[in-house]
């Protein structure tokens, strides 16, 4: 069990790359997806000694809503805003994904000192789960398209997850649903507001939102 | 009780996108606002034990900020009756640039508007810190939609920014809240449970890294939300573009809640005996928005973000008096009071200059006293009492805060404050002054429309900021002895002495 948790946090730390070095808005989409499938399945892994029905609960909801419902309204936003299918970045791919090379090391160099109080699942899950956030940190920033922001909020989201599957915290099923449910309404919210974003102005790109400033 | 707080603003906003005609929602709007600050009423008289396994509850902190919101949305919720009945109609014509747009349909605004306040009441009330997060990520998502009322570039601007900044910083806070539940690992066999009791309770056992890092990242999400510099960005855009009802209800109900959780963060470091450093960094972040906001103001030409970056500077005093500790912590609470009060009645009447006027910029509107002498009369008193001049609470309040952190010996600070309260008067006061007394007419420049004089004002758009106004000077004359409890007790709460 202990070399499937690790190569699903493998898998994970690849999707990330996939997302920095990838031209492509729906690779994009499907990858975030997959990264939630990866998240689920890391968390049913870590669990399988003492599954109780709670967890499948969340995480069958959760595979649902970030793996199935969240892309579907993505896609969806992206072709009604009829955008285009590149990322449009900021910061160039080969650059992103040296970027990224460089705060996996950093997310390592920052993993190994930290004091664990409980046995963690695996020791890759927590610089996996902090390289998730940066990522999704990084993809705010470096892409132009107000989707791509999204799908970094998104990575982020699934990063902080993964941090507390790493640590086994255990929340409580409401607010587990909860978080689920604002996630959802996020990116409802989101999607409906790229929508208006593109019919105003013809395109997504957040660059070009600078109307307001000092 | 909590229960009812909670679902009469949801189930009403479920309501409002079924109802076709607009009286009815309208009625409905001021019905649900009305019987929501008699539910939250009855509590002074009777504090509603705790449900849901110590989830929800109402302590004096709690009560103090969910009595705020829910005074604030009534008052709003009548000037918003008399505001949709201007703004109803098909196209509108751009102030600034002169294009047309229409605005967000009404019973959408509506049912955002009552979920908001749903939202808020649940962030009062929850005492367990998972759900709270919850709860401040709804406001944000109840919030933004209402920002993009009139549908046109800027405020879609605004929205997006405010979105997104405020989303990812929260998530942050929820980062913040795993690494909380790491750092009591070791306190308890079966993991910590986030309720604040048990927090309160096992708060000796936390790990003090891990505990001092989960306040870091909740200070960084929470912050952002309650508009501390440097993560204050999109609060002037929010609050310049959404509508002044809007703006009154993020400045002075949304900021709150944002700093209740700050509050909640700050209890559990004292109890951790961790307060200088929570203290500190609160401080830290509270001194730098004043000084910020301060340097922001001078030169300011729009009114609407003079009194955005008016609120990050008093959030900024916030977290200040909370962060020095001692009577301070009192003072900020008073303050936050003060600030609700006063800034809601602020962006009112910042609403009727812009009705009347038809734009933003300061140097547009002159002489206001004569053409609309009570918005006038208003807007000066507003100012009096945001720069903490006496009669005015936030004098009290502020003077509070100064004399806890001079008498916790740090003089600099107490310099560096007064001197960002100083910038702060003459910067407000030279953008306010001209406007009221100021010779001219508005719009004698730039080919605008020049108001009539004496132009009517309506009193929807007079009594509701005129209530606030009285309200923020009973304050400051003479603070009840039940309101002086609740603060006492929600301040000692904090790591506060009396």
């Amino acid at each position: 069990m202990a070399t499937l948790l690790d190569m699903l946090v493998v898998l994970l730390v690849l999707a990330n790359f996939r997302l920095l070095g990838s031209s492509r808005l729906l690779a994009c989409i499907r990858t975030v997806a997959a990264q939630a499938v990866l998240l689920g399945a890391t968390a049913v892994c870590a669990n399988w000694a003492h599954l109780e029905g709670e967890l499948v609960l969340i995480v069958c909801s959760s595979v649902a809503i970030k793996a199935v419902l969240l892309p579907w309204l993505l896609r969806r936003a992206a072709r009604e805003a009829a955008v285009t299918r590149e990322v449009e970045p900021l910061i160039g791919f080969s650059l992103s994904l040296l970027a990224g090379a460089g705060l996996l090391a950093v997310c390592l160099l920052i993993a190994a000192p930290l004091r664990v109080p409980g046995a963690p699942s695996s020791g890759l899950m927590i610089p996996a789960s902090l390289f998730t956030i940066l990522t999704g940190l990084f993809l705010i920033v470096a892409r132009k398209k107000a989707v791509t922001q999204v799908l970094g909020y998104l990575c982020m989201e699934n990063g902080i997850h993964a941090f507390g599957m790493a640590f086994a915290v255990r929340e409580p099923l409401l607010v587990g649903m909860a978080v689920l449910l604002d996630v959802l309404a996020a990116v409802l919210v989101m999607g409906i507001a790229i929508y208006h974003i593109s019919r105003e102005f013809d395109h997504i790109d957040t660059d070009r939102l600078t109307a307001l400033k000092e | 009780m909590i229960w009812a707080i909670l679902f009469v603003p949801a189930l009403c906003g479920c309501l409002c996108p079924v109802i076709r005609p607009s009286w009815p929602r309208r009625a409905l709007l001021l019905a649900a606002a009305a019987l929501q600050a008699a539910l939250v009423g009855s509590c002074w008289v009777r504090r509603p034990a705790d449900t849901a396994a110590g989830w929800l509850g109402l302590d004096a902190a709690g009560l103090l900020f969910l009595s705020l919101t829910t005074a604030l949305f009534l008052v709003t919720a009548v000037y918003a009756v008399g505001y949709f009945r201007q703004e109803a109609g098909a196209k509108r014509r751009d102030w600034e640039e002169g294009f047309l747009f229409t605005n967000r349909p009404e019973a959408m605004f509506t049912a955002c508007l009552l979920w908001f306040l749903a939202a808020m009441s649940l962030v009062s009330v929850s005492r367990h810190l998972g759900l709270l997060w919850a709860a401040v990520e709804a406001t944000t998502l109840a919030s933004a939609p209402l920002i993009y009322f009139h549908r046109h570039h800027r405020s879609l601007e605004a929205a997006w920014k405010y979105l997104l900044i405020c989303s990812v910083g929260i998530a942050l806070a929820m980062l913040g809240n795993f690494f909380l539940a790491v750092a009591g690992s070791a306190a308890s066999e079966d993991g910590l449970r986030l309720t604040l009791d048990s927090l309160l309770e096992s708060a000796a056992g936390l790990d003090p890294t891990w505990f001092k890092a989960a306040f870091i990242l909740c200070l960084v999400g929470y912050g952002t939300k309650m508009g501390l510099a440097p993560m204050h960005t999109w609060l002037p855009d929010a609050h310049s573009e959404a509508p002044s009802i809007v703006s009154a209800l993020l400045s002075g109900a949304l900021l709150n809640c944002a700093f209740l959780a700050l509050l909640r963060l700050h209890a559990v470091s004292c109890a951790a005996a961790l307060g200088d450093f929570s203290g500190s960094l609160l401080m830290l972040l509270g001194l730098l928005s004043m000084v910020l906001a301060a340097l922001f103001l001078i030169h300011q030409s729009d009114f609407k973000r003079m009194l955005a970056y008016s609120s990050v500077e008093n959030m900024g005093i916030l977290a200040l008096g909370v962060g020095s500790g001692g009577v301070a912590v009192f003072g900020s609470l008073f303050h936050a009071v003060n600030h609700s009060l006063v800034k809601a009645m602020l962006f009112l009447a910042a609403g009727n200059i812009l009705a009347a006027c038809h734009t933003k910029s300061s140097a547009e509107v002159r002489g206001l006293l004569r053409s609309h002498p009570v918005t006038a009369a208003l807007w000066l008193a507003g100012l009096l009492a945001v720069i903490g001049m006496p009669p005015f609470g936030a004098f009290f309040s502020e003077l509070v805060v100064l004399r806890g952190i001079v008498g916790a010996g740090r003089y600099a600070l107490a310099a560096v404050y007064l001197a960002a309260l100083g910038v702060t008067f003459v910067a407000m006061a030279r953008i306010v002054l001209p406007m009221v007394f100021g010779k001219g007419q508005a719009g004698d420049e730039g080919g605008r429309v020049p108001i009539r004089t004496a132009v009517p004002e309506p009193l929807w758009a007079i009594l509701p900021p005129l209530a606030l106004c009285l309200a923020a000077v009973a304050v400051g004359l003479h603070l009840p002895a039940w309101l002086n409890a609740v603060l006492q007790s929600a301040a000692a709460q904090a790591g506060g002495q009396p």
